[in-house]
């Protein structure tokens, strides 16, 4: 067999030689091992640089500033004749009431001027808030009670440290020493911010909320989940259980293909041209959104079911033809079951990347300033992406943190959709 | 190839190998002399013939002219080398080879006079008449009891829940399993040990009361023992259906079957009974193969 001897210098070089080959080996792998956690560890640092500089930035948008003030409701002018009318409710002026109050903190001020500035720390829409505060409870009416006013956004911002007072800013030296006052006081207080989870978007940063957009994210993802899940899902089947091996197959296949790596803004332009423009759908609704994702998730879906399909051991096919079953049995019953994990993790992926995309809901309106929450799926609406997107373009120092408190919720949602994902796979994961 | 084989037979002639071949009749547990009656009686009857069956994958010809009969309520073994169609064959059976993509069979394959191959003929229907058993347990994913259950489900077999409950507990029983897995009928099938994995697939395959069974290659993925079990069952089957069993093993041809066709390279070289195939083989690529000269 060998020409070598088996002892003496030939074997002995041979011996080292092949030594050296051997650690040359085992130290390529350790290098190899290096390379790989070294690339783990980047992707987990940049991932979390993401979350802690979001976090860090984003995180006091959680909390707003309140102005915890006496409100007094003489019953003389809110319910004459002492009668309550909501319909004289709606129409009285409650800001009155507030700045009254806030007035009487301060007394020291006197000119119009002054005044001015003084009841700017309150936000516009703490009256709308108390208004609220008071027809959800009549009895309120004629006697004294505390009530937390939202503090303008440059309140809470000097409040929060973000922004320094005088110097030209937007608080002023004596707004500055107002709010001290108030603070000793002890009517300055920092809570959980409500409003960023149950108000729609606004001009005013410390009453825009993300509701709104999270409402208009729902409508969409449920739009593009019914439309594309079962679509996907039908032709993932047809295409690789029952489609004839030809040339049209392969042409469609390798348009699906094409379809998936179709940048998303030309997706966009496809709803503006054929659905609104050609349809005549409603601009910014989530129905249109909802489509135009659903095609581009589309091809994602039937990508990662066609592999999941693919993947079901051919035993368990032959297995079912051999008792009988039809071609659509055996799928139904054997190859669909065993698929389906793998298809809904490629399914709530697509759905997941579909939640982030920005571009194309930019083409067919759902960049729009919406106050309202949508109600429906063809009310004018926007998405948390395109919501963070416009926050990140405003010029007040308050909406770049709620941008990051967007960001943020907006993340968990994707975290939230990958951990079903997972479950979802660990559940119908069958052996066999 | 041809060449290759006459060197083959020299050096059996040469080496005496002949005495070889002799003392494979002798591996035969017992043979029951009346089953061999029954099998030599002209009366036995033919359950599937083909006549001029030619299998083509795409360009290339797996099959050649077989004409072969299979009679009922036997065990007949398909032999021969790797590669040499005997799958091929067994597949075009119960038409499992519609599912190959370019696969085309021509020639005629008849059960009981009718054409398996008739264009009206529901396929469906056919292979609920003519069961498979695989080389690899494949039992479903599924329960025990499910697993049985699946055929009389699907072709409407059971009226209600007792008589499907009837029909898992009977098949099972039939095939040796019911004692293993009583209690346990829940369970996943695909938990069992490989032997009673491939049982299961033998208890749902006759849960449809077919005529026929393919076993393609069923012992070879399993142990001694189960091998052992396997063929006790195969042995006992027989006498309520039909069984054509594709084998690589000599041992288990000579100890299951009545009948024998060896196939080689896709021509079926000699056909007959067990005993005259292992004993007298007429050819002698035959005799090649069974005193292990070749394949």
């Amino acid at each position: 067999m060998t020409d070598r001897p088996p002892n003496g210098a030939g074997a002995i070089i041979a011996a080292e030689a092949a030594a050296r080959r051997r650690r040359k080996r085992y130290s390529a792998e350790r290098r190899f091992r290096r390379y790989g956690i070294l690339s783990v560890f980047l992707a987990l640092g940049a991932l979390c640089l993401l979350i802690g500089s979001m976090t860090a930035k984003g995180w006091s948008a959680f909390f707003q500033t309140y102005i915890v003030l006496e409100i007094e409701l003489p019953r003389v002018e809110l319910a004459p004749g002492g009668r309550v009318d909501r319909a004289a409710l709606h129409d009285a002026n409650y800001v009155t009431y507030l700045r009254r109050a806030l007035r009487a903190q301060v007394p020291d001020v006197q000119s119009r001027r002054d005044l001015r500035s003084l009841y700017r720390l309150l936000s516009g829409g703490a009256g709308l808030e108390l208004q609220k505060r008071i027809l959800s409870d009549t009895s309120l009416i004629g006697g004294k009670f505390r009530f937390a006013a939202v503090a303008s956004d440059d309140v809470d911002q000097f409040v929060k440290g973000h922004i320094t007072a005088g110097g030209g800013g937007k608080i002023s030296a004596r707004q500055a020493g107002w709010i001290k006052l108030l603070g000793a006081a002890g009517m300055v207080e920092r809570r959980f911010n409500v409003g960023l989870f149950s108000n729609g978007d606004s001009r005013e940063p410390e009453l825009a909320g993300i509701l709104g957009a999270i409402m208009g994210s729902l409508f969409t993802m449920a739009v593009t989940v019914l439309l594309s899940f079962p679509l996907g899902v039908a032709a993932a089947i047809y295409l690789q259980e029952f489609a004839p091996g030809n040339r049209w197959t392969d042409l469609v296949e390798v348009n699906i293909n094409n379809l998936a790596a179709v940048p998303s803004i030309v997706f966009g332009l496809l709803g503006l041209a054929v659905f609104l423009s050609f349809f005549g759908m409603p601009r910014s609704a989530p129905l249109v959104g909802g489509i135009v994702l659903a095609l581009m998730t589309l091809p994602t879906i039937i990508i990662a079911g066609r592999a999941a399909l693919g993947a079901v051991p051919p035993s368990i096919r032959e297995a079912a033809i051999g008792m009988g079953a039809s071609p659509m049995q055996v799928v139904m019953h054997h190859v669909l079951p065993l698929a389906f994990p793998g298809i809904l993790t490629g399914a709530i992926i697509g759905a997941a990347r579909a939640l982030g995309e920005t571009a194309p809901l930019l083409l067919i309106g759902m960049v729009a300033f919406i106050v309202d929450i949508p109600r429906g799926i063809s009310d004018p609406a926007t998405v948390l992406p395109v919501q963070i997107y416009l926050w990140a373009d405003s010029p007040e120092r308050a909406f770049e943190e709620r941008t990051a408190a967007a960001t943020l919720v907006l993340l968990a949602f994707l975290i939230i959709m990958n951990l079903v994902a997972v479950i979802m796979r660990k559940k119908f994961e069958r052996r066999w | 190839m041809k060449k290759k084989i006459l060197l083959d037979m020299e050096e059996i002639e040469t080496n005496g190998a002949p005495e070889t071949f002799l003392t494979v009749p002798t591996a035969l547990p017992d043979p029951e002399p009346d089953s061999v009656m029954e099998e030599l009686t002209p009366t036995s009857k033919t359950k599937l013939s083909t006549r001029k069956l030619n299998v083509f994958y795409g360009e290339k010809q797996a099959l050649f002219d077989i004409d072969l009969d299979v009679p009922e309520c036997s065990v007949t073994a398909l032999i021969g080398p790797s590669g040499c169609g005997k799958s091929t064959f067994l597949r075009c059976l119960n038409r499992m080879n519609d599912t190959i993509e370019g696969c085309v069979v021509t020639g005629g394959v008849k059960i009981d006079d009718q054409d398996l191959y008739d264009r009206t003929l529901d396929v469906v229907e056919l292979r609920a008449r003519i069961g498979m058993v695989f080389q690899k347990p494949n039992p479903f994913p599924k329960s025990i009891y499910d697993n049985v259950a699946y055929g009389p489900r699907i072709h409407g077999l059971a009226r209600d829940r007792t008589d499907l409950d009837e029909i898992v507990q009977t098949s099972l029983e039939r095939a040796g399993l019911l004692r293993e897995v009583e209690d346990r009928l829940d369970e996943p099938g695909t938990g069992l040990s490989g032997g009673q994995q491939q049982r299961l697939c033998i208890a749902r395959a006759i849960a449809v009361s077919p005529e026929v069974i393919l076993m393609d290659e069923p012992c070879s993925a399993l142990d001694p023992i189960a091998t052992a079990h396997i063929e006790e069952l195969i042995d006992e089957l027989r006498e309520k259906y039909t069984i054509v069993i594709v084998t690589h093993n000599m041992q288990q041809a000579a100890r299951v079957s009545q009948k024998t066709a060896f196939f080689h390279l896709g021509f079926l070289v000699e056909c007959n009974s067990t005993e005259e195939i292992f004993t007298s083989p007429q050819d002698e690529r035959t005799q090649g193969y069974i005193t292990g000269r070749y394949g």
